[in-house]
Parts: structure tokens; sequence; C-alpha cells
């Protein structure tokens, strides 16, 4: 549990960390919070010969909100996205999300662009930020581009992103109306056996939907946005047929393995359970 | 006497004695990370030692090279087993009588075993040249299940003793096969069986689990060649026995041998055995001429020191129509893994596993145990248990359960039917103990009484009710255990452990101005014996625990004894406290008469002083004889005031105690959650009832922990599946519930204190109790037995496959 050597670099702009990686290419890494990459360099599935860490660099640490839009920097931990005020009035599924994420101490140390860079399937944020419809904005040395969460996860640990980019800020539209992030684990800090972030809203009339958006995550190798069952709820309204023709849409779109959280039958039957209760709360909040 | 003299309650409270709960001396430096730990230690010049180990289960090593990993500069030595064959060395004996491999030679029998051991001047250094280590194996056919390790076509894992048709523990029938250990009447046990009314069946599975303790295991050994004399610290809970098996094993003499346990960061059992890596830390010292550490991580810690459990008990259990056990039968098949390392006494295979009559009165019994070997890491090591008393308390506690399913009773009843009576005691049971004393009715009623038992069956009934009528997807289960441990070995007369008897020691020294050092042979490893055993020795002696140092660990300074595990400290080098207190008091009185100009006799003890019997103004304090003792010439007594004793125990201690549990499971995700645990214990003579209940609590939730989800498990090549703290399960305090604590007081009839150890009741009991309680909540609807671990996807299946879901 000890990694192999590496340079350790700590630049203080994001033009200079840009930079550090063009010059170092495939032999670098970023560095975030550390609580994925480290634990990885660890047990040497990782064994970068540079890290250049993204600490030192304040502009990448910001929560804005302006015109309906948030934008994060990719350097804000879990623990600033839970204690953001506006945020958890504006957006609160983000706080909710978090709060499900680990534990404290590695709540203060992730960040939410290293968890939604790193391309795991067991983080909680790309499911997030598929259902929030996010934007991520990359910069590599050809410049700066965005791309939506949404086409940004290929497979496990692989992104759109080129390994030459470092993703600075994700930005997102405020969302008023029910939501809920469901998340069965083992123990804490543990990830997901089944997780489901849902957003509702009702139409004028306070019975149909206008909205809705449902994302799973850890039930693939990349996080599911459920397209179909979320245009059903936004067809056919929110009552128990729905809910359960909802559900079974999302259940045909996952493909879970079986591993020591337990086999797939069980996972699938498991996220029905999550992904019925997220919706049923979240419409409780609209 | 005057005003402000203290009466004789403030003078017993000032001792700090028997009863009280007094915080614990050690927690100021924990709690502060001012422990001192093994990987604390730093000697001047000291090298660093690191594992290549097997990533295959069952493969012959053709070849290692370490040419690589030499050439890395920094690199000082890289031993293979062909380094270590000279001295010797390259196997060793292990506690169980087999011997096990140091360094694989010629072949790898588990995935994670030692194969070469890098020397290096960082420990960073070590683990870049462990990967550059060239070792070519060829893989063979793995054996996983134990019940595959007799069929014709299983690999043979242990060539080197493939022909040995005798093994430690008697006759062995195939190559894969260790020992089979009888015990009890075989034939009256069938015959009963095949006559009885009722007979219930079960195969019990306790599945593989490990103890992790939060502190892994380590050793720094240094090796002085100027005066030839060889330190060792480690992690070890019996460091004299460790000694002497150093000094047997390496020709060292053994007064040249020093162990050192420093602080330990927790043992349950991992901490009993000889790793590789003790030898090896050993070895590099001698041959480097240098102090060597060796600290594990928390993977190689899973998966390659001993685990606990692995034991398949098939049983069968009869008893009359309206529920009296008439007969008990268990064949155990017991997983030991690559080599049998089990920490047992000699003469106990599988530990105390003919403890598994439980707290009933069961006139005939009849146990066998047969040890397999598979391609698994070695061990068996009592976790938080007294030697297989875990299993025991697991085996019995289910097969209630499932004889009061196949009686339609309730399993609360059957209990109280077959208890054994308070007046049975001393009781000598079927499979060969003699009970020293209990009172099982009482602690029942009480627990049932506590918990409202009879309401929440009627709850629980009405949510079997809902449930069916589709208004609820939550169960409810009630868990029941009553359990009974056998503690505190052994009596010298049957325990041993590698030919040392389990007696254990204090020696206790009073300082002129009346305070003192105790030092024993036993080793806390967060059980608090600074605490506690300063109270024993408060209450026999009239200093105050807050006057006496309590030393243990450093085998040059503590007198001989067989450490810490099995719940053995209190009832044995607890026992000898007291016993060596009582010498103490001895001399005190010769002292006090002298100092008084009475007749020794005409003194009697009070509290912390003697007193001229009928003139209770004239006295000599505890104090005032100690110093006396240095400064007077006393005609016919030697000066000081010192004592030492080693106690042979006549026999165990049998604590026990009554849990329930009330749980609810949500049968579509699988999760449970804990309402309610209520837990009796009765230990007998209660020392220190906070460190009691705090002990009760760990252990309780080591027992939640096994209940529910911590497992050793591999796949079908021998690869562990859980070896990080992600799958494997330890309770954070938020999966940790409530704990109500309770208690009786039976004392134990021969200890000279009436305690009988508390450490590992809870564990004992505690997983019965929340396994029971996953049981019962699938009960009303036909379930009899479904195993642990009851994790999410578990108890989803046992939902599933009895048609919960739809
Ligand atoms: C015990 C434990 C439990 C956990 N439980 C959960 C959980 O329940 N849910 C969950 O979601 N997460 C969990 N995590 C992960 C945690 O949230 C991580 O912190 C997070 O996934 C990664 O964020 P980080 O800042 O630590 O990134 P790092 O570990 O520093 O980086 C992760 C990866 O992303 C890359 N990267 C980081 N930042 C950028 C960037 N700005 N641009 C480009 N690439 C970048 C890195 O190069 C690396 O490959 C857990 C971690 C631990 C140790």
């Amino acid at each position: 549990m000890i990694p192999g050597t590496f340079e350790y670099h700590q630049p203080d702009s994001v033009q200079a960390a840009v930079a550090l990686l063009d010059e170092l290419g495939d032999d670098a890494r970023v560095l975030a919070g550390g609580h994925s990459l480290i634990p990885m360099m660890k047990l040497r599935l990782a064994m970068p010969e540079h890290l250049i860490d993204l600490r030192r660099i304040d502009d990448l640490k910001f929560i804005r909100i302006e015109s309906g839009v948030v934008h994060v920097g990719a350097m804000t931990t879990q623990h600033e996205l839970i204690n953001h005020a506006e945020l958890a009035q504006q957006v609160p599924i983000i706080r909710e999300t978090s709060l499900q994420i680990g534990d404290p101490q590695i709540r203060y140390q992730g960040t939410i662009g290293g968890n939604v860079a790193n391309g795991d399937p067991g983080n909680d944020m790309p499911g997030l930020m598929q259902c929030l419809d996010a934007t991520f904005t990359l910069l590599g040395p050809d410049g700066e581009r965005k791309v939506a969460a949404r086409e940004f996860y290929e497979a496990a640990y692989f992104t759109a992103r080129d390994d030459l980019e470092i993703l600075t800020s994700i930005s997102f539209a405020v969302s008023p109306g029910g939501y809920a992030y469901e998340k069965q684990k083992r123990k804490i800090g543990d990830y997901a056996t089944a997780a489901a972030a849902v957003l509702l809203r009702k139409a004028g009339d306070g019975v149909a939907c206008s909205f809705a958006s449902i994302a799973m995550t850890n039930l693939a190798d990349t996080p599911i946005h459920c397209e179909a069952a979320s245009q059903l709820l936004q067809d056919q309204g929110v009552n128990d047929a729905s809910i359960e023709a909802a559900v079974a849409s999302c259940i045909a779109s996952i493909e879970p393995v079986d591993d020591n959280r337990g086999p797939v039958d069980f996972k699938k039957h498991a996220a029905a359970q999550i992904t019925r209760r997220a919706i049923k709360s979240a419409w409780s909040r609209t | 006497m005057s005003a402000s003299a203290p009466s004789m309650k403030e003078r017993q409270a000032a001792l700090k004695g028997l009863g009280t709960s007094r915080k614990r001396v050690e927690d100021a430096r924990f709690t502060q990370g001012k422990g001192n730990y093994v990987d604390d230690i730093k000697l001047p010049g000291m090298l660093y030692g690191d594992f290549v180990r097997s990533q295959h289960a069952h493969a012959y090593v053709k070849s290692i090279d370490t040419s690589a990993a030499l050439a890395l500069p920094g690199v000082v030595a890289v031993l293979t087993a062909k380094d270590l064959e000279p001295l010797n060395l390259h196997w060793m004996p292990t506690l169980a009588g087999d011997k096990q491999m140091v360094l694989a030679d010629g072949k790898v029998l588990f995935q994670g075993q030692e194969v070469a051991f890098v020397v290096a001047e960082s420990r960073y250094i070590a683990a870049d040249a462990i990967d550059l280590v060239q070792v070519e194996y060829e893989e063979l056919p793995v054996l996983v299940d134990p019940f595959k390790a007799e069929l014709p076509d299983a690999p043979v894992l242990r060539e080197d003793i493939a022909d040995a048709k005798e093994g430690a523990h008697g006759p062995r029938r195939h190559p894969n096969h260790i020992f089979t250990w009888e015990m009890g009447e075989k034939e009256a046990t069938e015959s009963i069986l095949a006559s009885a009314p009722v007979v219930a069946e079960e195969m019990v599975y306790y599945h593989r689990t490990h103890p992790c303790p939060l502190e892994t295991c380590g050793s720094v050994a240094s090796m002085d060649k100027v005066n030839g004399k060889l330190t060792l610290y480690g992690t070890f809970q019996a460091p004299h026995v460790v000694r002497t098996v150093a000094s047997l094993l390496s020709g060292i003499a053994e007064h040249n041998i020093r162990v050192v346990s420093p602080d330990i960061g927790g043992g349950f059992g991992n901490k009993v055995g000889v790793y590789p890596g003790y030898v090896c830390s050993i070895v590099a010292s001698i041959v480097t001429g240098l102090p060597v550490k060796w600290v594990e991580d928390r993977m190689e810690n899973l998966m390659s020191t001993a685990f606990a459990r692995d034991y398949w008990m098939q049983g069968k259990i009869a008893a009359t129509e309206d529920g009296k056990i008439l007969g008990l039968w268990c064949h155990t098949t017991a997983d030991h893994g690559a080599f049998d390392a089990c920490a047992d006494p000699t003469k106990f295979p599988a530990g105390f596993m003919n403890i598994c009559t439980g707290s009933y009165d069961i006139g005939t019994a009849y146990l066998a145990v047969d040890g397999i070997y598979t391609n698994k890491a070695p061990g068996g090591v009592a976790y938080r248990c007294s030697f297989r008393v875990t299993e025991a308390a697991y085996f019995i506690e289910r097969m209630i359960e499932v004889l009061a399913i196949k009686l339609n009773m309730d399993a609360a009843e059957l209990r109280l039917k077959n208890f054994i009576r308070k007046d049975q005691f001393p009781y000598h049971s079927a499979l060969g103990w003699e009970y020293d004393s209990g009172d099982y009715h009482t602690a029942w009623n009480k627990a049932l009484e506590a918990v409202n038992y009879k309401e929440l069956r009627t709850e629980q009934a009405a949510k079997v009710e809902a449930f069916k009528a589709g208004e609820t997807r939550q169960l409810m289960g009630i868990g029941l255990c009553h359990f009974t441990e056998i503690v505190g070995a052994g009596p010298v007369k049957n325990c041993d452990i590698l030919g040392m008897g389990m007696f254990d020691s204090c020696e206790i020294r009073i300082h002129p101005t009346g305070s003192a050092i105790a030092r024993l042979g036993t080793i806390s490893q967060g059980q608090g014996h600074a605490t506690t055993f300063a109270q024993i020795l408060a209450s026999e002696i009239g200093i105050s625990a807050d006057d006496i140092t309590i030393e243990e660990g450093d085998t040059d300074t503590a007198p001989y004894g067989l450490g810490t595990y099995g719940s053995r400290s209190t009832p044995v080098a607890g026992a000898a406290t007291a016993m060596a207190g009582r010498k103490i008091r001895a001399k005190a009185q010769m002292i006090a008469a002298y100092l008084l100009e009475v007749h020794d006799n005409d003194v009697e003890w009070e509290v912390d002083r003697f007193v001229v019997k009928g003139a209770p103004e004239r006295f000599k304090t505890m104090q005032e004889i100690a110093y006396a003792s240095y400064n007077q010439a006393i005609p016919g007594v030697e000066p000081g005031l010192e004592a030492v004793s080693y106690y042979d125990p006549p026999n165990m201690t049998y604590p026990f105690g009554a849990y329930i549990c009330v749980m609810d499971i949500d049968v579509d995700t699988g999760t449970s959650s804990i309402r309610q645990f209520y837990a009796l214990d009765d230990c007998g003579t209660r020392i220190n009832p906070m460190i009691i209940e705090g002990q009760v609590h760990g252990g309780l939730t080591e027992a939640l922990a096994i209940a529910l989800g911590q497992e050793i498990a591999y796949d079908e090549l021998g690869n562990v599946k859980t070896g990080t703290l992600m799958d494997f399960f330890i309770p954070t305090a938020w999966e940790t519930p409530n704990y109500t604590t309770d208690y009786t007081e039976t004392p134990s009839p021969h200890h000279p204190i009436g305690a009988k150890g508390v450490g590992e009741s809870p564990n004992v009991g505690g997983v019965p109790c929340f396994s029971n309680a996953i049981n019962d909540a699938f009960r009303p609807f036909g379930l009899t037995q479904t195993r642990m671990p009851h994790d999410h996807w578990r108890i989803w299946q046992t939902a599933n496959k009895l048609g919960l879901h739809g």
C-alpha cells in the first residue's frame, strides 16, 4: 500500500497547470482531493510519474449562481457544496447527494471536479450531473470546450476528457421543484449498491408533471440517464401506474454486475425499490 | 478519632477497588495519540522488510530471481526459503502441532502467502523492490471447498506430509485431512436420535471472518552481535511464549532474548500466533546486524494473518414432543486453510467446541470435528472468544431455534424448559466440562421482562398480518440468545500451548512510601488491564488503585505467563493478582502485629489497615506497614514487601448472558435496522462496571459486524474477494445501534474474587442473537435457516426464495 515514486508539482494557475500537463504528457496526472487517485496509487493500479496538484489554484474554487445558472469550480470540495446556503436553496439535490458521499473526512478532501472527472461508476456526482443536465468545461492546450455530462461518460474510467485537458468548472441550471437522491449502501463510506437521482416539477394545474429527470448510479459501467422513464412521467403524470412503468423502464436501461454488493437480480430489485422511493419522495416535495 | 479522619466508607471509596467505575488510566495517552505501538519504534540504523506475496492460491514456485531487486539502490537483502533453509527456519512449527512455511518452499498454498522478504533502507524502497522480484509460478488446481477435499480428483495440498498417516491429533485418512476429534458418546446419541419423538436437523455455517484489529501485525527485531542479545518488539498477545518459541527455533539461549509487547492496538486473537514476518525480521537482523522492522498493511493483515471461524456444523437435536431435549449430535467440517495454525490449547484441536451443549441440560451428546486443508490462509483463531466458543454458541443457539420451529414452540419457552437449573451446579456436561456456577432462569426471565417479550411477539404477529395484507414491506425479527462461555484457560493438567502450562502470574512490589508496582504475564490490547488489575489489588492490599502501576509485556521484567486471549486475563492473571496480594497482606499482618506489639492473630484487616481486635483506635495502615518493612529490623521477617504468585486455575470459568435483539427488515432492499438490543451479562464479580459496559459495547459491535456482513470470501480460484475495508465490514458509529446493558452477578466459586471474565461474552452471545433476529423475521414464512453473513443481498435472497417478492 505504498505508491511508486513520483514528482510532485504545485502550479498556481490553470494556465500553468495546463502547460505542465502538456509538457509532461501521459506520465502526468492531475491531483485534486486525492481520495480516488491516491488509493489507486497505493494499490499501484495507477503509477503516474508526475502529480500536478491543483490545490493552490484559487481560480478553480468558487460557487456562483448567476441568472438561473450555477457555476462550480472544479476544486470545490463536497464539504463546501454541502455548506453553501444559496446552493442548498436553489439546487437542494446537490446537498442531499453530497451528504451521501463517503464520510465527513472524505468530503473535506474530495472535490466535485475529481468526482466527475474520475470516471468511476461508483461516484455519485456523475449521475447527479446527468440528472441536472450539467455541462463540463474543459481546458487544454488547444483551448476551452464544453461537454454535456450526458455525453461525457464512455466506460468505466473512460471519459470524453482528453488526457491533456483539465476540467475547470461545471454548470447547470437551478432546479426548482421536487428532488430526491436515494442511495442504498452497505455502510457509511461505501459506494452505492444502487442510487437514483430524481428531479420532478408539477405543472401549473398542480396535477401534471411538467418536468422529470432520472439518473442512476453504479448500476452500469457509466452513470445512466433514464431518458425514456423521464419522458414517461412527463407524459403520463406521476401516479402509481406511471411510477411502475418508469421504474421498469429505468431497470431495463441498467446493466449491473455481480460483485460483493450482490448478484444482478438483487441489484435490479433493489434499484427498482430505490428508484420508486426517489420518485415518490421527489413528487412529494414538489 | 479526629473530626477529619475519613470514615470507613470514605476509605473504601478512596481505594477505587472492586466494583468502582474507575476511569481507564490508559486512555489519557491513547486519546491523545501518545501511545507507543510497534510502528512507533524507531531504532538507529533500522531497516525495513516487506514481503513478495503469491497472487496464486496454489502453484509451484519454479524460480525466484532477486537480482533486479538487489540491484535497486537501498536494497540490503532479499531472503527466500533457500536462505532460511540452512538455519532450518524455512518452515516453523504452528501452535496446533503442524508446521508452516515461513517463505514459500517449492510451492504456494494460498493467495497472499509469503514468498520472499525484501530488506531495504526505507519502507518505500522495500515496496519498490518487491515489484522487481521475479517469481515464476506453475499454477495448480485450487481447492477452496472443504467438502471437495477428499474427492478422488482433489489436488493434494500438503505434499510435504502427503504420506503421513498420523498427525498431531491422531490418524489422518487423506492427504487433505488434518484430524478428527471426537467427544461424547456416539452410539448412545445416535440411538437417541433414532428413537426420539422429534429430531431437528440443520447445517449451521459460521463463515470465515477475520479479527481485523485496528493495528495490524508487526515486529522490530534487533540482534546485538556484541553481547549476543536479541530484542524483539512485536504485536504479541503472548510475549513470553514467543520468547520460548524464538529460543527453541533460533537456538539463542532464552536469557539472551528479550521480547517486548508495547502498546497493542487490538488483538482479538489475531496476535496470538507466530507469523513469518516475525521470523523474517529476526533472521534479517541477524544477517544484517541491524534492527529490522516489519509491519504489514491492512490488505496483508486481512489476506494472510490468522482468520477466524469457517466451521460447517451439521447438527441434529432430539427432543420429546413437549420440548425436553434428549440428545445433541454435531459433525463439524473445519476449514483450516493451508496449514493448521489454529491457536488452541494443545489437547484441543477444535478448541472448546465441546461447550456446544450450551446453557442446556442435555444428557447425551456427541461431537466430531474434521479438520481439512484448503487453499486459504491459515489461522482459525479465537476472534474475541475463547477457543471455538463462538462457533459452539452459534451452533447451539441456532439448533434451539430450529428445534423450536420443528416443535412449533416459542423459542424463549423452549430455552426455559431446558436450562441447567441453579441447583445443578457444578454441572457436568455430556461433552466433558464442569460448569462452575450459573443461574440461567433468573437471567432469562429478567431479560424477557425487560424487553416486554410477550408484547413484542404480539406486535410481530400483527406486522406479519400487515405484510400479508400488503400494507408494509417490512418484517420484524426477535433475536434470542442465551449463551454460556467457557473461558480462563486453563488448568495446567489439561491446558498447554506448545507444552507451556496455561497458568498465569503476578509479581508485586510495594514501595517504601506505600505505592506499588505489579507486573503480570498477560498483555493488554485495549482491555484496560492497567485500570482493572490495580483495582483487584487495591481491594486486596488497601492501597489506592491510583497508587499502583501495572506493567505487562516485557519478558525481561514481567513474570512468565501465557498471555491475553480467550478471556483468560481476569480468570487466571486476575486470580494470580489477588493471590499475590494476599501474600502481601499475610506478611503485612506480621509486621503490623509487631509494630502494634500484639500477637499476629490479634490484628484484623479493615479496608486499608490492620486493626487490633477490640481496639479500633490502634491500627497500622498499609502505608505505615510498607514503610516499616523497609526501615525497621523486624525479628523473623525479611525486609521489603514483595510477593509473586503463579496461579494454576482449578477449573475454567463459565460466564453467561441473555441477549435479545429486535430488528426491522426491508424485504425489497434486504436492509435491516436494529430497533433494540438488550444485553444481560453475568461475569461473576464485577471489577469495573464501566469497563464491562465498554467491553460489551465493543464486543456487540464486532458481533454485529460478523453477523451482518464481515466476511473473508474467496472465489473459486482462491482469490480473496474481501481484502480491503471497503468490502470487509467494519461498522462505524452510524451502523452501531444503542445497546441496553444489564447484569446478574453469580460469582465463580473457585476464583479468588469470583470473577469470570467478560471481554468476549458479547461477541459469543451477540452473533447468534443478531443472526437469530434475521432468521426469526422469516420464520412465519416458513424459513428454518438462512446463512450468515446477513448482508443486504443475502437477506434479499432469503426473502426472494420464500416468494416474498411476489
Ligand atoms: C473511503 C472512501 C469512500 C468514498 N465514498 C464515496 C462515495 O460514496 N461516493 C462518491 O461519489 N465518492 C466517494 N469517494 C470518492 C471521493 O468522493 C473522491 O474524493 C472523489 O471521487 C474524487 O475526488 P478527488 O477530488 O478526491 O479527486 P482525485 O482523487 O484527486 O482525482 C480523481 C481522478 O480525477 C482526475 N481529476 C481530478 N480533478 C481533475 C480535474 N479538475 N480535471 C481533470 N481531471 C481531474 C485525477 O487525475 C484522477 O484521475 C470515496 C472515497 C473514499 C476514499
